[in-house]
């Protein structure tokens, strides 16, 4: 089994190899890193982008609207991703962003993935029929397992998902009494010693 | 195995064999390495002519000056050729320092030595063979050939480059802060530093330059002892502030680190707590801080690269090298670029260069703008946008100096991370790479519950 270390480094030379500059294929060795950290077949893919890159053309994307549509040349991910990446403060702004006619798009996931754990909020990317929750870089959650290669992807949207609670405010008192069975009542000999300050202590 | 792999056993096969091949057949040219050397040295062998077995014998003293039995190669971290990466391990709190897993790998491989001898005579003469006496295994250590992979490793690796600076940095402020030093710890100072001069005396070359600087250590330190000796006097407060004023003022850099190490000695109870923090997640400091502006990074620039942007890189001489990774050795080489072709596989590690080059980029550009803007037409110089914020959290992430200048001295970037490995004897072979032997006259693995802590000073030779 290859080492997380090997992957990365294999996959940056590949990228310095294939012409990007050595700035991006270090995020590419990375993005290898977290994709096959999680189960998710990112050599294949990126073998597969490379094969085809010297051949194909692929839409090169410097700043990102809310929708950005290339209808017949795909995305380049790698690209997509570390502009994504770099204006992520700003696009978090538009809660919803578009693209249309994405390459290899599961090389574009963890650029998003990372963009999560910057900005402190999920992010859900629905990829055609594939749908991720991607946590803070931390997790990333499927509908589908995802075994094979994606060449295209139609429909790219990522949405920014506001940090709120899930549960009511009823079902966090109901907790909070539970929990109040923890504390310790202080009577009057523990009020006035227990804190070292005696009755006069309002800290 | 891989063609590449495959490319380099065979290079290195054919490199042995057939310089070799020529030299038996007689032929015309190279007969580069099967010289006979004559060696001044006590060795010999009986019975002579032999009909099965050979005895072979030497002083004590020979195998200690050598100081090994075997030489290793590589000692690859985590990670590679079938290691595991560290993150897998690195919680284990007996390995919290960084390479001790390595380091105790090199430990064990020097008792393979042992056990492999005493094998092969047993196998040789079970009834008469005899194992190697313990006190001559504990007075060898394993001898290590270290290249140039050492050097790209600390440029490649800021944070835990940082780290180490700044555990040793951190040592040094506190040992120059106490104000009274004991009579035992002076004593122990004093009884280390003479005891360790036998070190400097074992180191072989044939390296003029670094001839000089090991003559010129010798020389400093003998100044230095006759100055501990004759004029100074350690009742005196914060001695070893006055000790490291003292050397700054009268002795050469190389003679300011070795002191500074000896000063590290009898103080056990300051050096143990910063192992704990000489490592480094350096995945943490990956993301680039887009949100900030030009003004920031040229302010970081101009702060933590000062020499470095007074470099003039359109001179060729401080242009002159650059880095690669050999396809048949897989490992690093430097080269000239003016007269070797191959310049542009480029490793990224001409820092200094680059930093100016994104420099003079950045004045170019409005202070206001974003980095992630500017990112996007200057992404040819992302790395070093990364390397550039990294430094202002890690000071001592960066070496600051040329790395491709003509002056470059690789040599040294291998010695800085070795002494960080406690390495010994010191063999330069050129200015590219050097022998050097480990664990000489540490304890064997049967002894570790009583150890002496300056058992490294006990057996040097």
């Amino acid at each position: 089994m290859r080492t997380l270390s090997e992957i990365d480094m294999t996959s940056k030379r590949a990228c310095k190899a294939m012409g990007f500059p050595w700035g991006i294929a270090e995020e590419v060795g990375k993005n290898m890193r977290i994709l096959e950290m999680f189960g998710l077949p990112g050599i294949r893919n990126l073998n597969q982008y490379f094969k085809n890159y010297k051949n194909q053309h692929f839409q090169i994307i410097s700043l990102i609207a809310k929708s950005n549509i290339s209808p017949k040349i795909p995305y380049c991910p790698i690209i997509l991703g570390t502009n994504f990446l770099d204006q992520i403060l700003i696009l978090e702004e538009l809660n919803e962003i578009k693209f249309n006619n994405v390459a290899y798009p599961l090389i574009l996931l963890p650029f998003v993935s990372r963009a999560s754990e910057i900005i402190g909020k999920r992010i859900h990317l629905k990829m055609d029929k594939n749908n991720f929750l991607l946590c803070f870089n931390n997790f990333i959650y499927s509908n589908n397992s995802i075994y094979n290669i994606i060449d295209n992807c139609k429909n790219v949207d990522i949405k920014f998902i506001e940090n709120q609670d899930s549960f009511t405010e009823n079902e966090w008192n109901e907790l909070y009494q539970l929990s109040e069975n923890t504390f310790l009542e202080e009577t009057d000999s523990l009020k006035q010693t227990a804190a070292g300050a005696g009755l006069s202590d309002n800290d | 195995m891989s063609p590449s792999k495959a490319n380099a056993y065979i290079d290195s096969t054919l490199g042995y064999f057939a310089p070799r091949m020529v030299n038996a057949l007689g032929l015309p040219g190279n007969t580069v390495g099967i010289q006979n050397n004559i060696i001044d040295v006590n060795v010999y062998m009986y019975p002579n002519p032999a009909i099965n077995n050979i005895t072979i014998t030497t002083d004590k003293n020979i195998l200690s000056k050598v100081g090994y039995l075997y030489r290793t190669t590589a000692v690859y971290g985590s990670g590679k050729f079938g290691l595991a990466d560290r993150f897998r391990i690195k919680n284990r709190k007996e390995i919290y320092g960084p390479f001790r897993l390595e380091m105790m790998l090199v430990y064990l491989i020097r008792q393979f030595t042992f056990d492999q001898v005493n094998h092969i005579a047993k196998c040789n003469n079970p009834r008469k063979s005899v194992e190697l006496d313990k006190d001559i295994c504990r007075n060898l250590g394993i001898g290590n050939s270290t290249g140039l992979g050492m050097a790209p490793f600390i440029i490649n690796h800021p944070t835990l480059l940082n780290n180490w600076i700044l555990a040793r940095e951190t040592a040094l402020k506190k040992i120059r802060e106490i104000k009274e030093v004991k009579i035992s710890d002076s004593k122990n100072f004093f009884k280390c530093l003479k005891k360790s001069i036998k070190n400097i005396t074992s180191w072989h070359t044939d390296s003029e330059f670094q001839q000089k600087k090991i003559k010129e250590l010798l020389n400093n330190l003998n100044k230095f002892i006759l100055f501990l000796e004759k004029e100074f006097n350690f009742d005196q407060d914060y001695p070893f502030n006055a000790i490291y004023l003292w050397s700054e003022n009268n002795l050469c850099d190389e003679s300011i680190e070795y002191i500074v190490s000896m000063m590290m000695e009898p103080y056990d109870d300051i050096i143990t707590p910063l192992i704990n923090q000489m490592s480094s997640e350096e995945e943490k400091y990956f993301n680039i801080p887009t949100s900030k502006t030009v003004n920031d990074l040229k302010n970081i620039l101009e702060n933590k690269y000062t020499n470095i942007l007074k470099i003039d890189f359109s001179k060729k001489k401080n242009n002159q090298n650059f880095w690669f990774i050999s396809k048949n050795k897989l490992e690093p080489r430097v080269a000239n670029r003016y007269i070797e072709d191959g310049s542009n596989l480029e490793e990224p590690l001409a820092i200094a260069r680059d930093i100016k080059k994104l420099y003079e980029r950045l004045s170019n550009q409005k202070n206001i703008l974003l980095i992630g803007k500017f990112l996007i037409e200057n992404n040819d110089l992302r790395h070093i946008v990364r390397r550039a914020f990294l430094i202002e959290k890690f000071p001592y992430s960066e070496i600051q100096d040329n790395t491709i200048g003509s002056n470059l001295m690789p040599i040294d970037m291998l010695r800085l991370k070795l002494s960080f490995f406690g390495a010994l004897k010191f063999d330069p072979k050129s200015d590219k790479w050097l022998r050097i032997c480990m664990f000489q006259g540490a304890p064997l693995p049967t002894e570790l519950k009583n150890i002496d802590d300056q058992w490294i000073y006990n057996s040097l030779n």
